[in-house]
């Protein structure tokens, strides 16, 4: 079979949009009634993933799968957080707009007061690190000129440098309170990231009316 | 007993190779019909020959040594090996000159994801037969082989290869912030281009829309006049040209699938003036593209302007299955 069979998308009927489970869920919803969507479907206890409303298909997934399924076609646009989009960079998708919400930070944390991450710079040559993001993490130490052995981990990071894997983690952060609670604290800031809204390449171009439509409704909704 | 094959290349069996047969028959035919010849070059060139095409093409991905020390490389598509036998086989041949190709080309991709390693293209080049006719010859052309394989959704963008290297000139952007810029024009980061442009020192309001705002201009022609409402020179070079394919292919009475669209960009080295790609709503991935190369061929010694297009046959032959079964369903 063809790699590129998963590629295989349907344009016609309603334009697809990917709708990220989790953190970013409710202020997606929120913003897609905002522009006259109806999120009464994803709202509701059901477990299905796809609605249907007037105009759109809604379809639901972990955020880290929306580019996945924007860059194949099998979604027309999406919502993701940047994040996701820093960490899979090779994905081909077009990043239409920042739509402002899901703030928050990428940072490099150590444990607090602890001197390990500069010590282990010095004296070993680098500094291994724990995370969920291996692209964002290994770019971010390129970038500054320091050698880095990235561990990746899936779960809860924080608790890596606790028990001895790894001198350090580069996550996610919105409030700071699951560092705090283990006892981690900020050391760098790597870049700040918000929802975005994306669009296949090719949905870009057959379905450019459609596409721009609601990326001015959005842009309006999103104060931008 | 399995022995696996390096990740990204594929064997194809006889039911599939027997569809692909009479997909690449249905296109040669295309091409031979409107007197292209077909060509076929080594996969494997000298690399300092393919280097000369710039760009990606010169990022032969996979290189080796032969037995006496000579440096190959694996041709990562074939406008480059035809500039490179035109210019010694046919040095003192009439142009213009038409030559269609299907052959295997190899680039570094992660692959899994609609992108192989080794890949089938089928295509022609047109050398010696300048924009803008020579721009609509190889799009009618184009036109042809997509309506031969049942692609009859297939949509065309027409692009302008020049247009933002010309436009940032025009703003006086130069070194990393012009390649900054045109590297998110190029992978279509909205947000980014205009974080970026917001940040250089002295460009006007005016100029940061201006290039956000052309960025995302797509359509038929009425687009052409919005563009130029825009103003500059580089703009007004770019849809004065647009405008002239736009004329030739209405003349030839081929316009219809073809959407001018000022927000391409394709990341070949060699491109020059019109560019285009290829669509089909079955499919998310572009089915080929091309444009015109009106200075590759300086690069080879031989001092012609050129066109073609390529297209990616496995992903034609997806879309053809998808069009299928979505006529059969209609029935």
């Amino acid at each position: 079979m063809s790699a590129i069979a998963g590629s295989r998308a349907k344009a016609d009927g309603p334009l697809k949009v990917a709708v990220p489970r989790g953190a970013l869920l409710t202020e997606t919803l929120d913003i897609l009634d905002a522009v006259g969507i109806d999120t009464s479907g994803p709202r509701s206890d059901s477990r299905s993933l796809i609605f249907e409303t007037d105009g759109v298909t809604l379809v639901t997934m972990r955020p880290s799968d929306v580019p996945t399924y924007v860059e194949a076609g099998a979604a027309d646009v999406g919502i993701t957080g940047k994040d996701v989009l820093l960490e899979q960079a090779d994905r081909v998708v077009y990043e239409l707009l920042d739509l402002g919400y899901g703030r928050c930070r990428m940072v490099l944390a150590g444990r607090r007061g602890d001197a390990r991450l500069g010590e282990a710079q010095r004296r070993l040559g680098m500094m291994r690190i724990a995370t969920k993001y291996p692209r964002i993490a290994e770019r971010h130490f390129e970038q500054s000129g320091r050698q880095v052995e990235v561990i990746e981990v899936k779960g809860s990071v924080e608790l890596a440098p606790l028990i001895g894997l790894g001198d350090g983690i580069v996550d996610l952060v919105a409030t700071g309170r699951t560092l705090e609670e283990n006892d981690l604290e900020v050391r760098e800031e790597i870049v700040e990231c918000t929802a975005r809204f994306v669009a296949n390449r090719v949905a870009h171009k057959l379905r450019a009316g459609e596409v721009d439509e609601l990326t001015a409704k959005l842009r309006e909704a999103s104060g931008g | 007993m399995i022995h696996p094959i390096p990740p990204g290349t594929r064997d194809v069996l006889p039911d599939e190779m027997r569809e692909l047969r009479r997909l690449n028959r249905a296109l040669i035919e295309v091409f031979e019909a409107r007197g292209y010849g077909e060509v076929a070059t080594p996969a494997i060139e000298y690399d300092e020959v393919l280097a000369r095409g710039g760009g990606r093409a010169a990022d032969s991905a996979y290189r080796f040594f032969d037995e006496s020390g000579e440096l190959l490389a694996l041709r990562s598509d074939m406008t480059v090996p035809i500039a490179r036998l035109v210019a010694s086989r046919y040095a003192s041949a009439e142009p213009p000159l038409r030559l269609c190709y299907l052959a295997s080309a190899y680039r570094a991709v992660r692959p899994q994801r609609g992108q192989m390693r080794e890949f089938v293209q089928a295509g022609v080049e047109l050398i010696g037969a300048p924009a803008p006719d020579g721009t609509a010859e190889v799009i009618e052309v184009l036109e042809a082989a997509l309506d031969a394989a049942g692609l009859d959704r297939a949509v065309i963008g027409l692009g302008d290869a020049d247009l933002y290297r010309a436009l940032l000139t025009e703003f006086g952007l130069e070194g990393e912030v012009r390649e900054a810029i045109l590297s998110r024009l190029a992978t279509h980061d909205l947000v980014g281009l205009e974080t970026e442009l917001s940040e250089v020192r002295g460009l006007g309001d005016d100029q940061i829309a201006t290039c956000v705002a052309l960025s995302q201009m797509r359509g038929g022609r009425e687009v052409l006049e919005q563009a130029r409402g825009l103003g500059g020179a580089a703009v007004e070079r770019a849809t004065a040209q647009m405008q002239a394919t736009f004329d030739a292919l209405e003349r030839r009475g081929v316009a219809d699938r073809v959407r001018i669209d000022l927000g391409l960009l394709r990341d070949l080295g060699y491109y020059s003036g019109a560019i285009l790609e290829v669509y089909d709503p079955a499919l998310g991935h572009i089915l080929g593209g091309g444009g015109r190369y009106d200075t590759l061929m300086r690069r080879f010694g031989v001092d012609l302007p050129a066109a073609g297009f390529a297209l990616y046959l496995e992903r034609v032959h997806v879309a053809q299955m998808e069009e299928e079964r979505r006529r059969e369903a209609k029935q």
